[in-house]
């Protein structure tokens, strides 16, 4: 059998994964946004692993949740990308300094 | 065999989260991103959540990766600038990466979430269905937050096309204009003679 650590580490290999990827790939903000998804994807195996093992299903309830935020975060992040190559040509991180942060 | 299963899945989906955020072409990043989720779908069938695999396989491979793929391609992107600095960031990055990892499987490891602490849940009966179970949840204890999602989705429809909306070429009516007109704005009053004289031609 499957002992629920397994995914749990499976989750976290995934999720430091991710980290990893925003940290090497800081300048394309489209990697970003995957990255993003991908932290995501990890969280939803932990909460299913912790719902299956527990016998709980409002643990998979908080996953549709978070898959319904995910995909307008995606939406409105892929939308602000758009607007943003129209006006600067580039998605470098690096140029985007307008706001002076 | 479910071990089997568990860990081929496992390696290919840690493989595809790699090329994900290794990869340099962001077509195949997305494409790769696109085998993780369904490779992940399938590790959530194994833990008996049929409806939420299905649904990663429909909203995420079939509309939020299509998404993906449309902007990635749609947006004409200089790779060369972007790449800079993958290397620099590599060893930090490698770092804080193996640190979660350590941190996280010293808390959820074996020794607190092992076989023999959690045991194994008993497998349903047949002719259980993870689909009316989640339905009977999301619409008697969670029907509020199921409205508030569904207003979320909403927010962002709207938000993504007004972000993305060019210019105003549709017919709407600007009000104020409207009711600033004065008479002589529409109306042109040209004088002119009623009769023409015509003794000059004959």
């Amino acid at each position: 059998m499957i002992a629920l650590s397994d995914f749990l580490i499976l989750g976290a290999l995934l999720f430091s994964l991710s980290v990893a990827g925003i940290f090497i790939n800081r300048k394309n903000i489209i990697i970003l946004l995957m990255c993003i998804e991908l932290m995501l994807l990890a969280v939803n195996l932990n909460f299913i692993a912790f719902s299956h093992y527990s016998g709980d299903i409002a643990g998979q309830v908080f996953v549709f949740f978070i898959l319904t935020v995910a995909a307008a975060e995606a939406a409105i992040g892929l939308a602000i990308l758009v607007v943003l190559f129209r006006n600067k040509h580039t998605i470098n991180v690096a140029e985007l300094n307008k706001l002076k942060g | 065999m479910e071990q089997i299963v568990f860990y081929c899945f496992a390696s290919i989906l840690l493989f595809a989260g790699a090329m994900v955020v290794t990869v340099r072409n962001p077509v195949r990043a997305a494409l790769f991103l696109i085998l993780a989720f369904f490779t992940s779908a399938g590790i959530w069938l194994l833990l008996e959540a049929e409806f939420l695999a299905m649904t990663l396989v429909l909203v995420y491979v079939g509309a939020v990766m299509v998404l993906f793929l449309f902007v990635v391609m749609m947006l004409d992107i200089d790779l060369a600038p972007l790449e800079e600095g993958f290397a620099k960031y590599l060893p930090l990055g490698i770092f804080v990466a193996a640190l979660i990892t350590i941190e996280m499987i010293a808390v959820l490891g074996a020794s607190h979430f092992g076989l023999d602490i959690v045991s194994a849940p008993i497998p349903h009966p047949e002719g259980y269905s993870n689909t009316k179970e989640i339905g009977l949840l999301l619409y008697t204890v969670y029907v509020y937050p199921f409205e508030i999602a569904s207003v979320i989705l909403t927010v962002a429809i709207v938000a993504a096309i007004t972000l993305t909306l060019r210019e105003k070429k549709s017919k709407s009516q600007n009000i104020s204009e409207q009711i600033k007109v004065k008479a002589k704005d529409r109306v042109r009053i040209v004088k002119m003679e009623s009769v023409k004289k015509q003794e000059a031609e004959s």
